[in-house]
């Protein structure tokens, strides 16, 4: 169990991290997401114990440090995967994993289990990139930290290799039973891996919740656009039914928004359906097409508000530019709302 | 069959020279009566203690130094990092007359704070003196090495439960080692060929008993001391082209977050060593500035010393210009710019004693400037031809083919294009010289005409009669001029930084 409480974090006069709350569970993943610069890598390090924290505490098991007392990352028990893996170049793969233990079997154990058991005696230098962020892996787990830190481990490989790798991490830490916080800048990693996902935005947690209510209830507009690609429909609400151009559709209506009030409804391209087929008048007509290999995405304009929507849609529908096509919203949960012109 | 390159009929005459010196010392000591004997092997000891015991302590001051300057988020870190390497800026012979003129029971700090300290000289003043204004070339390469190295090592380390003292010494430390043994054998060299420095702490190292040979006008002697130098520089030169760093992937720098008092913990290391190369001496030339005030100063003292420097100056940077372009056309003009940089691993006073017997045998040269200009131009081309082939080589080759095209031949396109852009190269290297020539001191010694007094010569002579006093303005403008030397040469590393900063990888 990891708690997080208040957390901020000073680079001379400026806040970099400020008041970040949180607590994780005994074998949760929480992926923390962000646009460069928005502090998730120094939070990170200041869990580790590397840099020092200016409010706030964090307490893990048997210890907590706050601006007062700092606790040195070797007396953390943490664990900690690199960006660039840290290897240490000048030992072989087994003392990489085993290193400073007397007792290797953890270190067979978890090399094993990865599928390195072949290179325990190579350098690291002659590992492939996924390889030796296997061998990190490995590390972390052997020393059996109380909880583990992950910091964008996936930004140096290959993209071919990331998804699986991705996931391996995953099993490992869940069959690890340990607490991780993994920071990434991919939104994809964040929403396939993580058991909670939190949104950073200069230094500030815009909203910590589960990927999918991240996904489909973003708490601001930011949050709607960071994770995918996000249009917004002026409607009027009345209940929990909102009527748009594209005709009626069911909303999460919350606290902010006002029922008879003009408010905007969160348009994915997963949302909307197409026709093309004549059957119904068309809406609107479409600018352009874009072939993603299983899928496609279009863009189309609406005949009335000239508004620009995305469409995804499977990739034998090939739909021309120019064609003159019917769209309709097509959502069986609740669509997100925001009050016209909030953020 | 290919074209010879213009600059190498002349480069080729210029590396002859160069090699000059060398090759009369060996025509000289074979008239040396007895090699080896006792007095021999104490002289050969005392200088490779002394220079064991620099390279030590330089590197248990400049490597923990390195450390913190590279790695600590220190307040103001530029000002730390100048103010450690300000000893840089001071010759170390001045430090050591100055180190002598202090400590003792009759010593200025005895007279003015009634400190009696042990007397600083003989084998201990020596090592403190080199020590305290060689650890700095320690402390750079060792920090530029650490600089490289990858830091998410060491929190990895760190993380896997190992203390920030055993990672530093497991972790960091042997991936620095090839940037320490760089700085040590720059120390040695320093060492070695440094002739003030044993000669104001009465230590009998190579460097001071050929001064006393050359005095004793046992010139053949001098020579075969000259050429044990020689052996050991060569040696020290050898090693220093093997240290050879395996490059690391650069990752990310590590910092670490300092406490209140572990900067008071720095502090306290560093104070002393700063009163010691750098308070002490600024203070008793304070002290003799307001005893003696400043009427005894001879102005030809400068005069002369910035004359002969600006011939130096002007002389080496002509020279080097077709050294440095033969370097830049072929592997051939590498070589013979590698011959030419022999100068620099010569000692100044084995420069001087070749010179010497030069001049007695050119009775046209004997006793003239030309001797000591043409010693000064051999021993510092290297800063001229560095300077002025880094200028040149950072230009955009497509000026000179704009040149071409537009109809110039390759010998106006040089004159008319790559000149003109090499000046600011030229200049620097000028300089460098220039500064470099007016803190020389034992070729300046051996070779200057009858009467011929200089800064660096003054301070010597005052010395020898123990009119301390006197050495105080020659010392502060000594002091003044390798601040600006230094300066300027830091100025021009940082350039060179940016330059192979965009290379491509």
């Amino acid at each position: 169990m990891l708690n997080v409480s208040n957390l901020c974090i000073n680079y001379g006069n400026h806040r970099v991290v400020d008041g970040v709350d949180f607590t994780l569970g005994d074998d949760e993943i929480l992926m923390l997401v962000g646009p460069t610069g928005c502090g998730k890598t120094t939070i990170l390090q200041a869990l580790a114990g590397l840099i020092p924290v200016s409010d706030g505490s964090i307490s893990v098991g048997n210890w907590t440090a706050s601006s007062t007392k700092m606790v040195p990352p070797e007396k953390r028990n943490v664990g900690m995967m690199f960006q660039d893996f840290a290897l240490f170049p000048h030992l072989t793969v087994l003392e990489n994993v085993s290193f400073r233990q007397k007792d290797i079997s953890l270190a067979k154990h978890w090399l094993e289990l990865l599928g390195l058991s072949q290179f325990c005696d190579v350098k690291p230098t002659q590992l492939s990139g996924g390889q030796k962020q296997r061998v990190a892996l490995a590390r972390t787990l052997a020393h059996q930290p109380s909880y583990v830190l992950l910091d964008e481990p996936l930004s140096n490989l290959d993209a071919a290799l990331k998804d699986t790798l991705r996931w391996d991490i995953r099993q490992a830490l869940k069959e690890a039973a340990v607490p991780a916080i993994w920071v990434t800048h991919d939104q994809h990693e964040a929403l396939s891996i993580g058991d909670r996902v939190g949104i950073l935005k200069a230094g500030k947690v815009q909203q910590m919740a589960s990927p999918e209510e991240c996904f489909s209830q973003p708490a601001n507009r930011f949050i709607a656009g960071f994770l995918g690609e996000a249009a917004f429909l002026p409607a009027t609400l009345t209940g929990n039914q909102a009527t748009t151009e594209l005709g009626p559709v069911l909303v999460q209506p919350h606290g902010s928004v006002k029922d008879g009030g003009n408010i905007d409804v969160l348009i994915r391209p997963d949302d909307l359906v197409i026709n093309h087929s004549g059957a119904a008048p068309a809406n609107a007509n479409v600018k352009w097409s874009r072939f993603e290999g299983g899928s496609r995405l279009l863009a189309a304009e609406l005949h009335g508000s000239q508004r620009e929507l995305r469409i995804r849609v499977n990739h034998e529908n090939s739909v021309k530019p120019g064609a003159q096509v019917s769209l309709a919203i097509d959502s069986s949960d609740p669509l997100a709302v925001f009050t016209e012109g909030a953020e | 069959m290919k074209r010879i390159p213009a600059p190498y009929p002349l480069a080729l005459i210029i590396a002859i020279a160069a090699v000059l010196p060398l090759l009369v010392l060996f025509d000289l000591a074979s008239d040396a009566s007895d090699m080896m004997g006792d007095y021999n092997l104490r002289i050969l000891w005392n200088s490779l203690l002394l220079t064991g015991l620099t390279v030590l302590g330089s590197v248990l001051i400049g490597v923990p130094l390195a450390l913190l300057t590279a790695y600590v988020r220190l307040p103001m870190p530029s000002l730390w990092l100048v103010i450690l390497a300000s000893p840089l800026a001071m010759p170390s012979y001045i430090g050591a007359f100055t180190l002598y003129a202090a400590s003792g029971p009759t010593g200025e700090l005895a007279q003015l704070f009634g400190i009696s300290t042990p007397v600083l000289d003989g084998l201990t003043g020596a090592t403190l003196a080199m020590v305290i204004y060689s650890y700095p070339y320690v402390m750079l390469t060792t920090r530029a090495s650490l600089k490289s190295l990858d830091g998410s090592l060491v929190n990895a380390a760190r993380t896997l439960g190992m203390s920030l003292p055993a990672s530093l010494w497991y972790v960091v430390l042997p991936r620095a080692i090839t940037g320490i043994a760089a700085g040590a054998l720059l120390v040695a060299l320093y060492t070695l060929s440094d002739f003030g420095t044993p000669a104001f702490m009465r230590f009998d190292t190579f460097t001071r008993v050929i001064f006393v040979e050359y005095n004793a006008f046992g010139l053949a002697e001098a020579a075969m001391f000259s050429l044990q130098l020689m052996a050991i520089v060569a040696v020290v030169l050898v090693l220093e082209s093997r240290v050879k760093g395996a490059r690391e992937k650069p990752g990310k720098h590590l910092e670490l977050w300092p406490k209140r008092w572990h900067l008071g913990l720095a502090a306290a290391f560093v104070t002393p060593i700063l009163i010691l190369a750098i308070v002490i001496p600024l203070l008793v030339f304070g002290i003799w500035l307001a005893r003696d005030g400043i009427d005894h100063f001879d102005m030809t003292l400068a005069w002369n010393s910035g004359y002969a420097s600006l011939l130096a100056a002007v002389a080496a940077v002509v020279i080097a210009l077709p050294v440095a372009f033969a370097a830049m056309s072929g592997r051939f003009g590498k070589l013979m710019e590698r011959i030419t940089f022999l100068g620099f691993g010569l000692p100044g006073i084995v420069m001087g004693t070749a010179m010497v017997y030069v001049g007695l045998q050119l009775p046209v040269l004997y006793q003239s400037l030309a001797l000591l200009v043409f010693a000064y131009v051999f021993r510092f081309l290297p800063l001229a031809v560095g300077s002025v082939r880094s200028t040149a080589e950072g230009l955009d080759p497509s000026l000179v083919k704009a040149a071409r095209v537009l109809g110039a031949k390759p010998k106006e396109a040089f004159w008319r294009v790559t000149m003109p852009l090499s000046m600011r190269g030229m200049v620097a290297g000028a300089a460098l010289v220039f500064l470099e020539a007016m803190r020389e001191m034992p070729a300046t010694l051996m070779l200057g005409p009858t009467g011929f007094e200089t800064l660096a010569t003054y301070l010597w002579r005052v010395y020898e009669a123990g009119y301390f006093g006197r050495a105080a303005i020659p010392g502060l403008l000594l002091i003044l001029i390798s601040a600006i030397g230094l300066a300027l040469m830091l100025s021009g590393e940082r350039k060179a930084d940016l330059t192979v900063a965009k290379e491509p990888k």
